[in-house]
C-alpha cells in the first residue's frame, strides 16, 4: 500500500499532481462558477440587507481559507521539522502568498459590505482586528522566506516562526475579544444547524466554499511544483558553472 | 551565567548608545504626542496609558537588533555557543540583560512621563505595575525575533515586521490594565492575564529562540 510519505519524493509529487491538477482545476472552476452565479443571480435579496448579502459568497469562503491556509502551513512546517521532507517546506512556502491573498479578499469584501450595512468601512472589531493581525503574520512569514539566501536555513527558521506565530495568533484572537466588543455577526456556518443561514443561501454558499477549497489545493500544487522546478534549475545552473 | 550577564551589562553601558538610548527615545515619543494631538489635558489624560505603552514597546523594539548582532559580527556568539552553558540559558541571559538595560529604566521612568501626559492620580500604580509585568515579555519575545534575523544583513526592518505581531497580546493586556487603572476600574483581570503571558513566554520561548539560533549558527 502506498504511504503518504511517497509524495515526499519530489518526482512522485510532481507526477501525481500533474495527473490530478487538470481535474482539480476544472472542478474548482466549475464549482466556483456554478456557486457564484447561483449565489449572485438566483437567490432572493435579504429582506434587510438587500443585494449586499450576496457578498457572503466571496467573504465567507475566503475568510475560511485564510485560516485554513495557515493551518496547512502549520502542518507542513511540523512535517518539515520532524521528517525533513523538502516538498513539505516548499508547500508551506507556496501556500503563504495564497493565504495572504485570501486574507486581503476577506478584509476587502468585508469592508465593501460593511460600508452600507454598518455605515463604516472599518471598525476595531475583534474579528476584523484578528484578521488584520493574521495578515501581518503572513507578511512577516513571506518576508522571512525571501530574506534568507540558504534554502534549508530559511525553511527551518520559517517553520519555527510558523509554530510560534500560530500560538501567538491564537492568543491575539482571544486577547482582542477581551479588548473590544464586536460588531461582526456570529458564525454563519456551523455543524449544529440551528444558527445557520437560510437554506436558499446555504447551498450556493457550500458550493462556493468547495470551489475555494479546490482552488486553494490547485494553486498550492501548482506553486509547489514551480518551487521544486525552480530549485532544480538553480541546482543545474550551479553545476554548470562549476564544471 | 552571572559572568555572561555582567559582561553584557558592561558592554551595554560602556559601548555607548545602549543604556540611555531607549529611554531618550521613549522621552521623545512622549514629547511628540502632545504636538500631534494638541495640548488638551483631558485628551492627553485619556490616551496617556496607551501612548506610554506604545512608546515603551517601540523603545524596546529599537534596541532588539543589538542583542545578538555585535556578538555575531565578532564571532563571540560561536564561542558562546560552544561553551558548556546550554544555548537556552544563553538566550535567557541575553533577554534578561536586554530587560535590565531597556525594560527596567522604562518601568522606572514611566511614572515621570505619566506626569508629562497628565495621567490621573489613580493610574500610576497600575501603569508602573503593568509595565513591570509586561516588559520582560517584550524582551523575551524580542530575543526570539533577534535570534531569527541574526544572520540577515540589514535585518532591522524585517525584525520589526516579525516581532510586532508577536507583541500584540502583551500590548493589549498591558495597555488595557493601565487604561482601566487610569479610569478607576478594577484592573486585576488584565493584570493576571498579562502576568500569565509573561510567565508562559519566559518558560517556553527560550527553547524556540535557542532552536533558531542553532540553525543560524549551523
Amino acid at each position: 500500500m502506498a504511504s503518504i510519505w511517497e509524495y515526499a519524493n519530489p518526482n512522485n509529487f510532481i507526477d501525481t499532481t500533474d495527473k490530478l491538477l487538470p481535474w482539480i482545476s476544472i472542478l474548482a472552476v466549475l464549482t466556483l462558477v456554478v456557486g457564484l452565479v447561483w449565489g449572485f443571480f438566483f437567490t432572493p435579496d435579504d429582506y434587510r440587507q438587500g443585494a449586499t448579502v450576496k457578498i457572503i459568497y466571496l467573504h465567507v469562503p475566503s475568510a475560511l481559507m485564510a485560516i485554513n491556509a495557515w493551518l496547512m502551513m502549520l502542518v507542513a512546517s511540523l512535517i518539515w521539522i520532524i521528517r525533513r521532507h523538502h516538498v513539505s517546506a516548499l508547500a508551506a512556502r507556496a501556500a503563504a502568498p495564497i493565504g495572504a491573498t485570501m486574507t486581503v479578499i476577506a478584509l476587502v469584501t468585508g469592508a465593501i459590505w460593511g460600508q452600507p450595512m454598518w455605515g463604516t468601512w472599518w471598525a476595531w472589531d475583534p474579528r476584523l482586528t484578528s484578521f488584520l493581525i493574521l495578515f501581518l503574520f503572513y507578511l512577516g512569514y513571506i518576508a522571512l522566506w525571501s530574506a534568507i539566501e540558504n534554502d534549508d536555513t530559511a525553511a527551518d527558521l520559517t517553520a519555527v516562526l510558523c509554530l510560534v506565530g500560530s500560538v501567538f495568533a491564537v492568543l491575539s484572537r482571544y486577547a482582542v475579544n477581551f479588548w473590544n466588543q464586536g460588531l461582526h455577526q456570529g458564525a454563519s456556518l456551523s455543524l449544529d444547524k440551528e444558527e445557520n443561514v437560510a437554506d436558499v443561501f446555504y447551498h450556493p454558499l457550500l458550493l462556493s466554499i468547495a470551489g475555494f477549497i479546490l482552488l486553494f489545493i490547485a494553486l498550492v500544487f501548482l506553486r509547489t511544483q514551480t518551487e521544486i522546478r525552480a530549485r532544480r534549475m538553480r541546482a543545474l545552473l550551479t553545476r554548470e558553472r562549476l564544471s | 551565567m552571572i559572568a555572561l550577564l555582567r559582561r553584557d551589562l558592561a558592554l551595554a553601558v560602556r559601548a555607548g548608545g545602549g543604556f540611555g538610548l531607549g529611554l531618550a527615545f521613549f522621552l521623545i515619543v512622549v514629547t511628540l504626542v502632545p504636538f500631534g494631538v494638541g495640548p488638551d489635558g483631558g485628551l492627553l489624560a485619556r490616551i496617556a496609558p496607551g501612548v506610554l505603552w506604545v512608546g515603551a514597546l517601540l523603545a524596546c523594539l529599537l534596541s532588539l537588533d543589538r542583542i545578538f548582532a555585535l556578538d555575531w559580527e565578532d564571532g563571540s556568539l560561536d564561542l558562546l555557543a560552544t561553551a558548556p552553558l546550554p544555548l537556552e540559558g544563553l538566550v535567557s541571559i541575553k533577554a534578561l540583560a536586554h530587560w535590565i538595560v531597556t525594560g527596567l529604566p522604562l518601568v522606572l521612568a514611566a511614572p515621570f512621563f505619566g506626569v508629562l501626559l497628565s495621567l490621573p492620580l489613580e493610574g500610576y500604580v497600575p501603569l508602573t505595575l503593568s509595565l513591570a509585568l509586561g516588559t520582560p515579555a517584550l524582551s523575551v519575545i524580542g530575543t526570539f525575533g533577534a535570534a531569527l534575523t541574526v544572520g540577515i544583513k540589514r535585518g532591522g526592518l524585517l525584525l520589526s515586521l516579525l516581532v510586532l505581531p508577536l507583541y500584540m497580546p502583551t500590548l493589549i493586556f498591558g495597555a488595557d490594565m493601565a487604561r482601566r487603572g487610569a479610569e478607576g476600574f478594577d484592573w486585576s483581570t488584565p493584570g493576571f492575564l498579562l502576568a500569565g503571558i509573561t510567565c508562559g513566554v519566559i518558560a517556553l520561548l527560550p527553547f524556540a529562540s535557542a532552536a533558531v539560533l542553532r540553525v543560524n549558527l549551523r
